[in-house]
């Protein structure tokens, strides 16, 4: 019991301290029927060396992108993560302290939010961000809340570029309030007035935009926020902290609310989580904000100070009429966004934006020449594109697979309808041998006819 | 920096005010220049740079350092906080998340590329299931609040099923504030049960309160009192009679593993905090991981994708035609998955009941201990936590409040506070089975300490801490006077 400090001799003693003869003894307001008699049916207790052993197993059945060149992204990425953010990251002061519910010996934590706050605003432009949420899905979520619950109206207008998987969340989050949803057609991959304002009446609480959009594309926000804003509704873009280097921000083009995954920003794909949900609103929306928000203050010594503030907005406070059930979110994923940032700084951001934006255009211009591959999509791609493979997607994945690449993410996965599609995304971890590899594969993947 | 002869408390920049034009901690891997340039049109290219810090490494890397210096933390010291369960976080089960075979993974990949990773989280399921007595499973949750509500959904899905969503979810007043938020969310309005004099659910006002309307209940158990709710098979029936389901709040669970099961109690779905009861570290406030066990009739509700296992392969399950859908973009904190189940390795079935017997032995000795100064809110055994009223103290005048920033000075989390609102000058005590005997006395005796501080120098109390790195807060206002960003403008 290397975790249990107390031995047999100190809990018989604190058992006679307590008064008590034996430990059933303080069972007595559990009824004998509803006590457990047997041992629970798990292995029984094995050492460190071994439980490693068998987790160490386990992980060498998957195949992974640190030994695979990986192209898969769709929401996820493998963007490289300096050590001195796993550094920081392991120290105990943050990964073992809880919810700063003390300020005074929770400034480290404190501080840090709010400078991860900040970093977040300037990223898109935006004037408030709060603490994090669970991931892309569930900030979409809570931006569909804020936004029936700021314009009084209960219907959502999004495209088709939005992630699935966050719309998927977002509908299962607000079906119980009665919120619907519509879906507007993007032709040819781009997010266009002409199909949103199909679906626009003074019905629509607010419209959402991916950007750059699910495919890689980049639209013109510029428009599309301003005719959604003459129909009275609110303008929620899901965008990508990792763009905002090179792409000019939401906020810029007059966005209500941002959302976006941080997983990039210093955090593994580690299977889909811990991710990072980033929520960003004007200063209007404030109070309707979900989650934790840290504001700066005083101390009685009149020295700066930081605490969790509007908290009036919270369940632990407002419990039936708080904004959101909130409670526990990403603290030590957004912690390590921060570290990312701090290290990747503004000049970091724009060359890994630029590394991205030029190795897509240079996979997509090789792809171009092998027969039985195709691009629906035209524009500007950041680090994202659609390929429409000979054949099957997850048919091409099984043999790029085999071959040691992982090539895309099949659209089916998705649920989505597009069985040759495979959407492709490239970070600056791919290397010029690694997109080679990939266009030689897929040539073999002709020429030996499998397709 | 402003430096302090005491340095804990000299003022820190913050990482803005230490960046200069034009360094760096960062140097992007290589681009060959055979590679197109990356084309955008002028209108859609950022001209004014995120004003992200310009620092080196190393000096991003002692700013986050000395920040650190700043936080209380369960490796540092004794951090009872009631609800919580801060215990002890395994170093093994951060290395194990941290594997490439796991941290590698992303969420898209299926079949033969991730079969590792579904085994893990079948392996916790199986382990989770029998821990609970319940029949099935989603991990998908990203924290307790988030499994509470995904559990409402199911129980929604449930009576739209039968015919009729219904309208009310009943609760204690001594739940979570959770509990009340997940039930508006999930569309649901809330009534609030007074507890009775025992603490406990009263089951005469709760049988006034059941009718057809009523789509569940849901309670912890034990109850944030840290008392068992003895009566539980009787308020299980009732709600059942009536038709409606029962939600076990699990954030206790660290009392009950192996002692007795909610399945067996007859609970409909419970969830459970991985980063309570099995060990994950908390993150100051996450990444949580909260699953939701379930009984059979709810299974067809569960979140997609459902983890399935045939003879050859696990598979992800996405043709569920009566699931409420997904809660989380993926499957949830694998990350926390991979730890928890390096934690029910270590501990085994027999030390999964040893953690709960500690657990509710620590507890039961602090009852005792500090009883001759501190009133007990129900005086009788208690389970994993002890709940105490300030009320004594409050007549020397002395608040709750007091009493909590005083332990900081000594170097101590104060308990939780305030809560449950049920309790007058509230202290909730956890202090889980991480905890020596010795740490336990020395706590005893520093809160006798404060007692006698309270009746001989009570002005001591009310200007506590004086040691952290800062002294109280004005969290008004901080409300009052917003400041939630370093720059004043937007650019």
């Amino acid at each position: 019991m290397r975790y249990i400090p107390n031995t047999p001799d100190d809990r018989s003693a604190m058992l006679r301290d307590i008064g008590v003869s034996s430990f059933e003894d303080l069972l007595t307001a559990i009824p004998k029927d509803l006590r457990y008699q047997k041992p629970l049916n798990i292995a029984p207790g094995k050492s460190e060396w071994e439980v490693r052993r068998e987790m160490e197993a386990m992980a060498l059945k998957n195949q992974n992108a640190m030994s695979t060149p990986c192209f898969m992204g769709a929401g996820c990425y493998d963007h490289f993560v300096p050590s001195a953010v796993n550094a920081l990251a392991s120290r105990s002061e943050y990964a073992t302290a809880y919810t700063p519910y003390q300020p005074e010996v929770a400034q480290g934590t404190l501080q840090v939010i709010y400078e991860f706050q900040t970093m977040i605003s300037e990223l898109f432009a935006m004037p408030a961000a709060n603490a994090s949420l669970y991931d892309g899905g569930n900030a979409l979520s809570e931006a569909v809340s804020m936004a029936c619950a700021h314009t009084k109206r209960r219907r959502v207008v999004w495209t088709e570029a939005v992630n699935p998987a966050y719309r998927r969340v977002a509908r299962t989050n607000n079906v119980a309030h009665g919120v619907t949803f519509d879906t507007a057609p993007c032709a040819n991959g781009c997010q266009s007035n002409e199909d949103i304002a199909m679906l626009l009446s003074e019905d629509v609480a607010a419209v959402v935009l991916q950007y750059p959009n699910f495919y890689g594309v980049v639209d013109d926000l510029k428009k599309l926020i301003e005719r959604i804003h003459t129909a009275g509704a609110l303008a929620i873009v899901v965008s990508d902290p990792m763009a905002m280097g090179v792409l000019a921000p939401p906020g810029r083009f007059g966005a209500d609310i941002v959302v976006g995954e941080g997983q990039s920003l210093g955090n593994f794909m580690s299977y889909g989580g811990p991710y990072l949900g980033l929520f960003a609103c004007t200063m209007e929306l404030v109070r309707l904000m979900p989650g934790r928000i840290v504001g700066v203050t005083k101390d009685l010594d009149r020295k700066r100070g930081f605490v969790l503030t509007l908290q009036t907005r919270e369940q632990h406070i407002r419990r039936d009429k708080a904004t959101s059930n909130v409670c526990t979110n990403q603290g030590l994923i957004a912690t390590r966004a921060t570290f990312y940032l701090s290290l990747v700084g503004p000049q970091g951001l724009r060359d890994i934006g630029n590394a991205c934006g030029r190795r897509a255009a240079y996979l997509i211009s090789k792809l171009r020449d092998v027969p039985g591959f195709g691009f629906p999509h035209s524009g500007p791609h950041f680090r994202e594109f659609l390929l429409r493979v000979p054949g099957k997607a997850e048919e091409f994945f099984d043999h790029m697979a085999a071959h040691g690449v992982l090539a895309g993410v099949p659209l089916v996965r998705l649920g989505l309808a597009d069985e040759r599609g495979l959407l492709v995304a490239l970070t600056e971890t791919r290397t010029l041998e690694d997109m080679d590899l990939y266009v030689s594969l897929a040539q073999k993947y002709v020429a030996e006819g499998k397709r | 920096m402003k430096r302090n002869i005491l340095a804990l408390q000299s003022e820190m920049d913050m990482i803005f005010e230490l960046s200069r034009n034009g360094r760096s901690g960062y140097q992007v891997p290589p681009t060959s220049d055979q590679l197109p340039e990356f084309e955008i049109p002028q209108e859609l290219r950022r001209n004014a740079a995120p004003r992200l810090p310009e620092v080196s490494e190393n000096t991003t890397v002692r700013h986050y350092v000395n920040l650190s210096t700043r936080n209380h933390h369960i490796d540092k010291d004794f951090y009872p906080l009631g609800s919580c369960t801060m215990k002890y976080n395994p170093k093994v089960n951060d290395e194990m998340s941290a594997l490439p075979g796991f941290a590698g993974l992303n969420p898209w990949q299926t079949g033969a590329t991730a079969q590792g990773a579904m085994q893990l989280m079948y392996e916790l399921s199986d382990a989770l299931l029998e821990v609970t007595g319940m029949d099935d499973i989603t991990l998908q949750p990203a924290a307790g609040a988030q499994g509470e509500f995904a559990a409402l959904l199911m129980f929604r899905a449930y009576h739209q099923k039968n015919g009729n969503p219904r309208k009310r979810i009943i609760i204690p007043d001594s739940a979570h504030g959770t509990n009340p938020a997940s039930i508006i969310l999930a569309g649901y309005a809330v009534t609030q049960l007074p507890s009775d004099s025992n603490g406990l659910m009263d089951t005469e006002a709760l049988k006034r309160a059941l009718d057809e309307d009523v789509a569940g209940l849901m309670i912890t158990n034990p109850n944030t009192l840290g008392l068992f709710e003895s009566n539980i098979s009787k308020i299980i029936d009732l709600v059942h009679e009536a038709g409606g389901l029962v939600y076990m709040d699990g954030a206790n669970l660290n009392a009950l593993m192996g002692i007795s099961r909610p399945g067996d109690m007859g609970f409909d779905a419970c969830h459970m905090n991985l980063h309570k009861t099995f060990s994950t570290p908390h993150g100051g406030g996450g990444p949580g991981s909260g699953p939701v066990a379930i009984k059979e009739k709810l299974t067809r509700f569960l979140p997609v994708p459902v983890l399935t296992k045939t003879k050859a392969e696990f598979a992800w399950d996405w043709d569920r035609p009566d699931s409420i859908g997904s809660v989380h973009s993926f499957y949830g904190n694998f990350g926390m998955h991979v730890r928890a189940l390096a934690y029910i390795k270590s501990m085994g079935g027999d030390g999964l009941r040893a953690i709960s017997e500690n657990a509710i032995i620590n507890a039961n000795y602090l009852r005792k201990k500090l009883s001759p100064a501190y009133q007990v809110f129900v005086d009788k055994p208690c389970m994993h936590e002890v709940v105490l009223s300030g009320n004594l103290q409050k007549q020397k005048g002395v608040r709750t409040t007091d009493i909590a920033k005083r332990l900081l000075d000594f170097g101590i989390h104060p308990p939780t506070v305030y809560f449950p609102l049920i309790v007058p000058e509230c202290l909730m005590i956890e202090p889980t089975e991480s905890e020596s005997r010795e740490t336990l006395d020395e706590f005893v005796e520093v809160m006798m300490q404060i007692d006698r501080e309270a009746s001989e120098s009570p002005d001591l109390l009310k200007q506590a801490p004086y040691t952290t790195p800062v002294r109280r807060l004005d969290e008004a206002g901080a409300a009052r006077n917003l400041n939630i960003r370093f720059y004043d403008d937007i650019r």
